[in-house]
């Protein structure tokens, strides 16, 4: 029952999942480590609720090698569910009940549930718990749904896009909460729509297009993000206009100059670049080069590269192969 | 000012896993307590399952109990005590099989199912808190309705202990079968949206073609044909026998109670509900939200 020492909490290989003539998992590949928070990205209907409905043992997979915590979810062992926290991405509604008694309720269902109190106080409930659950607003209801998850004090959890209604404060809370679990040597699954969320909350991620992984690793090496050049811009003054650019470190790369009068040069080396490009500027009398900026690739820019470099995720007929060695030819 | 780079790797520390699990993972009894003790909670406070499953057939003897007067041909038997023995039949019915069926619509339709099927509760433990739920609103019902025939129409209580255990397992057993066949029947409900209006047509067709509110003698041969496929049919027979003098069999067409033959059926419906339940009952899936 235990995950065997070195096996990672959630092991996937091959993962297909059809719907007929549609694929919506093409054979998944993925790791997630023991104690750390993931993020599953990707676009709308990429198979990343599926991928995740599979991991949680509530969708029958087509094919492919499964195993998290050391089982295979098909099974679905009472004693590997209460092992698993869920909060799925539909909100909810438990009526006719306040919110403690939906907690208290759920958490009879574990071995060793974390108190019911501490849990409402977790999430932000302290003061509604009294409310009937159905006269929460949506963002209170969505917090009863990740106390519902968590009840049970699980060794993984799987978060489908829990923050999605909630206001930026609420957000927030909710990201402690994940910080509370992954603390505690927890591993948690957590898919979402922003990008601020996974790179805030987690280390390691996989972006999902068309029912494959097309990227996986550490966010901050993302989309080769370290390979991408930084572009260093600056709006051109006067003082500067129709003068030769100083000689620049290797690489560097110098745009033409469009209607908004801005320089832009991508380089692997701001730093060097900027060295020349200051003593140049000060010769001509120019003491701060307006509107500098030092613009690294964010995660969205490599993320809506990767989104858009495998597109076409919205067709994964019957003849897909025929599309993807299209694709390798061209 | 020294800059100093932070540490790359923060100590995780983690509760040690054996001391976590020494707990015993919650067996049928307590998770079926616990849905019973929510059933149960939930019951009682919705307006609208407290007015439409247990109010209805009381309304309905109030006012029928009002309106009916005069003999059944061929009896000495008052057509009111008639109604009063099917009425109870039409008020297990709705607890059991309308208020279940539409009960387990809204269930998958809100997230209850989808999330219990999440936790390690023992799958059974859902039925069981259903069944305790169907089984406490089914005796209040009777005694309400019971209590109601007694103190305004001057229903007499069974006469004799044989009389007082046929109520009993009448009861009962109408109950189980007719909340497995709820059970079975929620299968066939597509959202919560359209619950009632699936399952009153079907509690509506059987109380009148079940001898309800006529005679079961004076309906149609075919109709009592069509009926006796059904348990209503049965369990009102059952009733009359409660509550109805012995020459009232007479415009029974069988001539007897046929006793044996309730039981049977309510058996075979009570078992037929629990296969199909088995078959039908999705903790997940389309229509699973």
């Amino acid at each position: 029952m235990a995950t065997a020492v070195g096996e990672h909490p959630v092991s996937v290989r091959g993962l297909r999942k059809s719907y007929g003539d549609w694929h919506a998992v093409q054979g998944l590949d993925l790791d997630i480590h023991q104690g750390e928070v993931f993020a599953l990205l990707g676009p709308n209907g990429a198979g990343k609720t599926t991928t995740v409905e599979i991991l949680e043992g509530v969708r029958q997979r087509t094919g492919g090698d499964v195993r998290v915590l050391g089982c295979d979810p098909a099974e679905d062992r009472r004693d590997w569910r209460a092992r698993i926290g869920v909060v799925p991405q539909t909100t909810g509604a438990y009526s006719d009940l306040t919110v403690r008694e939906v907690v208290e309720h759920f958490a009879a269902f574990y071995p060793n549930p974390l108190p019911v109190g501490q849990v409402i106080d977790m999430v932000g409930l302290g003061k509604h718990e009294k409310k009937q659950s159905t006269d929460l607003s949506g963002g209170q209801a969505r917090r009863l749904d990740v106390a519902v998850g968590i009840v049970g004090d699980p060794d993984l959890i799987f978060l489908d896009e829990p923050t999605t209604g909630l206001d930026p404060v609420a957000r927030r809370e909710a990201w402690d909460l994940v910080r509370y679990f992954s603390e505690r040597g927890r591993t948690t699954v957590l898919t979402t729509h922003y990008l601020d969320e996974a790179e805030a909350l987690c280390e390691r991620a996989a972006v999902i297009v068309a029912g494959r992984v097309v990227q996986c690793g550490p966010l901050a090496e993302f989309g080769g993000r370290t390979q991408t050049p930084t572009t260093v811009s600056f709006r051109i003054p006067p003082e500067l206009a129709g003068r030769t650019l100083p000689s620049l470190p290797p690489g560097a790369d110098p745009a033409p100059v469009g209607a908004d009068g801005v320089l832009r040069i991508g380089t692997h080396a701001p730093t060097a670049l900027l060295a020349a490009l200051v003593p140049w500027a000060h010769q001509a009398g120019v003491g701060e080069l307006p509107e500098l900026r030092v613009h690294r690739p964010t995660l969205e820019d490599v993320y809506l590269d990767l989104i858009r470099e495998h597109a076409d995720g919205t067709d994964r007929g019957a003849d897909t192969t025929q599309l993807i060695s299209e694709a390798g030819t061209r | 000012m020294t800059l100093t780079q932070p540490s790359t790797t923060a100590p995780v520390t983690g509760t040690p896993r054996a001391a976590r699990h020494t707990g015993r993972l919650p067996g049928i009894w307590r998770a079926g307590a616990a849905r019973s003790k929510v059933e149960l909670r939930a019951f009682f406070r919705n307006k609208q399952s407290l007015v439409f499953t247990l109010m209805f057939p009381v309304i309905l003897l109030v006012v029928f109990g009002s309106i009916f007067s005069g003999k059944v041909a061929g009896t000495d038997t008052d057509l009111k005590q008639v109604f009063m023995a099917g009425i109870i039949a039409a008020g297990v019915m709705s607890t059991s099989f309308s208020g279940l069926a539409i009960n387990i619509a809204i269930e998958r339709d809100t997230g209850t199912v989808r999330r219990l099927a999440m936790t390690p509760m023992p799958k059974s433990a859902y039925f069981v808190g259903k069944l305790v739920r169907v089984i406490v609103t089914t005796a209040l019902e009777a005694v309400l309705l019971i209590g109601i025939a007694l103190a305004l129409f001057g229903l007499p209580l069974p006469s004799t202990p044989e009389r007082w255990f046929t109520l009993g397992w009448d009861l009962a057993l109408g109950t189980v079968a007719c909340a497995m066949a709820g059970a079975a029947y929620s299968a066939l409900i597509p959202n919560s949206r359209s619950a009632a209006a699936i399952v009153t047509p079907v509690f509506m067709v059987l109380q009148f073609i079940s001898g309800v509110f006529f005679p079961f003698g004076q309906l149609p041969a075919w109709m009592q044909t069509v009926a006796a496929f059904f348990p209503v049919k049965w369990m009102a027979q059952g009733f009359r026998s409660v509550f109805l003098p012995d020459s009232f069999t007479a415009v029974e067409p069988a001539g007897n109670w046929e006793l044996g033959h309730i039981a049977m059926v309510l058996v075979a419906w009570s078992l037929a509900g629990l296969v199909l339940t088995a078959f039908s009952f999705r903790w997940r899936g389309p229509r699973v939200r």
